[in-house]
């Protein structure tokens, strides 16, 4: 027995030692929007942490209440619940009510991706498939709280919902810079002001700033890879900067459009989630670029003010034929190799036609 | 080829080769009319009544009806019996009709009706025909009408008009658009499958 240890145990490849697995990668997604958190919940006060570990534990019980209900073994220690409870709270308002974030809850867990097959099954991202199936209380949905930088702001009550008058909700609200921006006008807040994220809006895509440094996390921990935030990001600035509205300068526009809505929270948290995105390469950026062209389209000519959400659950649903058609090249075949291996050919049969020894 | 029973063709119509649950038919017309009760109501009316006529007329004519003109036949025979509903509507339930709008005209080309007509009607006598038709039409109905309470129920927070839940309720227009009528129809179906395939595990594990 004691020799037995000291063989080399030798299986078939891949020889791969890795200590990821969902969990690890799941709890590295939670990490990098713990900034972006903690941004909204100075802008927006107490309720949004509130609402955000509300919303998680949501999550959490309707996987878990599934999966007893289906006889299925439960998968909720991979935190993957917790961050689609974190990201639908996101993309919400701080001032929605909480049974409105339990439907969502409902619907992105149980509709969305469990009743597709669960974790790495589920054909759209859960998370905004719920921000989207909310949009049927549209007056709920579009109303939203100033931020506390703002002279007017006045806080939200931690707790229960916020008093309303004919189903509009009383709390202090202002336009988002994306109301001026559909009107082809810059928006009052300067670039800084919103990178920082000194702007209504929703809850999780204020601060470009700390959504930023998130994204460095996630890179550096090769959770996700540049190439769809990066596609993303430069198909719709260079878009927006080509095509600004008349009368506004463009890089400025530019700049201010990558800033405001959920272009940024978008593209490192949304689009990269692992099943709903493409497996190759040269597939990742035709959606990320896809993802980008059709946020600028609804911006510039749709009926909604931001159009995230929409283009990258359009993209989701376009992922298994990306993925079908536009495969990596294999190590060995391609244009290129095919032509180098003719040429040698080629070179063999004249050498043997003109009587060389080979 | 042994024939069925007029009860098997009943339930057929009914649950088995449901025509919008399992056939696929007639999906269009259940998504549009389904945003209240009401209205899926009078749609079911009127599909019943033009699909039983429809399909004893056919059934009668099917030995004269030459082969190669039997579609356009169809669609003169159906039309016929649409315009009648049609008008009866407009006559007697103007209000109902209204908010039906196209979609009784549009019977003409419920791909129901054909399919029935082309599948059954023209292969089948009288009798077997008429309860096609009844079957068919009652599943058709069936379905689209749980699909619009579902829809009226949280779109408008009303059944058949009425005030369910009080003032609390906010309804979601979602479910008064398309959108919601392809998610309610969209689990209605999966319902129907999941039922049938624990049914048909229970079977094959009873073999």
């Amino acid at each position: 027995m004691e020799d037995r240890k000291k063989l080399l145990l030798v299986g078939t490849s891949p020889h791969m030692l890795t200590d990821d697995n969902t969990r690890s990668i799941m709890l590295d997604v939670l990490i990098a929007m713990a900034p972006a958190l903690a941004a909204g919940t100075y802008f927006f006060g107490f309720r949004v942490l509130v609402m955000t570990v509300f919303s998680a534990a949501a999550c959490v019980a309707f996987e878990f209440l599934w999966q007893l209900l289906m006889k299925k073994r439960s998968s909720i220690g991979d935190l993957s619940a917790v961050v689609t409870g974190v990201l639908l709270v996101f993309v919400l308002p701080a001032s929605v009510p909480y049974w409105m974030v339990l439907v969502g809850d409902f619907f992105a867990i149980v509709v969305v991706k469990q009743l597709f097959g669960g974790l790495g099954k589920n054909f759209m991202n859960p998370a905004l498939a719920g921000r989207v199936f909310l949009s049927g209380w549209a007056t709920l949905l579009n109303t939203y709280p100033l931020p506390s930088t703002d002279p007017g702001y006045v806080k939200l009550p931690v707790f229960g919902n916020i008093p309303m008058t004919n189903g509009v909700p009383d709390a202090v609200t202002g336009a988002t810079p994306l109301v001026a921006m559909k009107g082809g006008a810059l928006p009052d807040q300067g670039i800084l002001e919103l990178f920082l994220g000194m702007k209504g809006g929703c809850v999780g895509e204020v601060s470009a700033a700390l959504l930023l440094l998130g994204g460095i996390y996630l890179l550096v921990r090769k959770v996700i890879t540049i190439r769809i935030p990066a596609g993303f990001l430069l198909t719709f600035g260079l878009l927006s900067l080509l095509f600004p509205p008349a009368g506004v300068p463009a890089f400025q526009w530019m700049l201010t459009s990558l800033l405001t809505g959920g272009v940024i929270l978008g593209a490192v948290f949304m689009a990269t989630d692992y099943s709903t995105s493409p497996v190759g390469p040269g597939a990742q950026w035709v959606f990320a670029a896809g993802c980008g062209l059709l946020t600028f389209v609804i911006r510039r000519f749709g009926a909604y003010n931001e159009g995230v959400a929409y283009s990258i659950l359009i993209m989701n649903s376009t992922v298994w034929l990306l993925d079908k058609y536009i495969r990596p090249r294999r190590f060995g075949s391609g244009k290129k190799v095919k032509k180098e291996a003719e040429a040698i050919m080629a070179e063999i049969k004249r050498k043997n036609e003109g009587g060389e020894a080979l | 080829m042994k024939k069925k029973s007029l009860g098997a063709i009943f339930m057929d119509g009914l649950l088995f080769q449901n025509p919008i649950l399992v056939q696929m038919l007639g999906v269009c017309s259940s998504l549009a009319v389904t945003t209240s009760l009401i209205n899926a109501l009078g749609m079911s009316a009127a599909v019943i009544v033009v699909l039983i006529c429809s399909n004893i007329a056919i059934s009668l004519l099917r030995k004269i009806i030459p082969d190669q003109v039997r579609i356009v036949s169809y669609i003169v025979v159906i039309a016929g019996f649409v315009t009648i509903v049609d008008l009866l509507m407009q006559a007697y339930l103007p209000s109902l009709a209204d908010s039906l709008g196209i979609f009784i005209p549009l019977v003409v080309v419920n791909c129901i009706i054909l399919a029935r007509a082309e599948a059954f009607a023209s292969k089948n006598g009288v009798i077997a025909s008429a309860v096609d038709g009844i079957g068919m039409g009652l599943g058709y109905s069936v379905v689209i009408c749980i699909i619009a309470f579902v829809r009226e129920l949280i779109g408008s927070g009303t059944i058949l008009g009425y005030e369910v839940f009080g003032g609390y309720y906010q309804p979601s227009s979602l479910f008064i658009l398309p959108a919601g009528a392809f998610i309610v129809l969209g689990c209605t179906i999966a319902c129907y499958q999941a039922v049938r395939n624990r049914k048909a595990a229970r079977k094959e594990a009873l073999k």
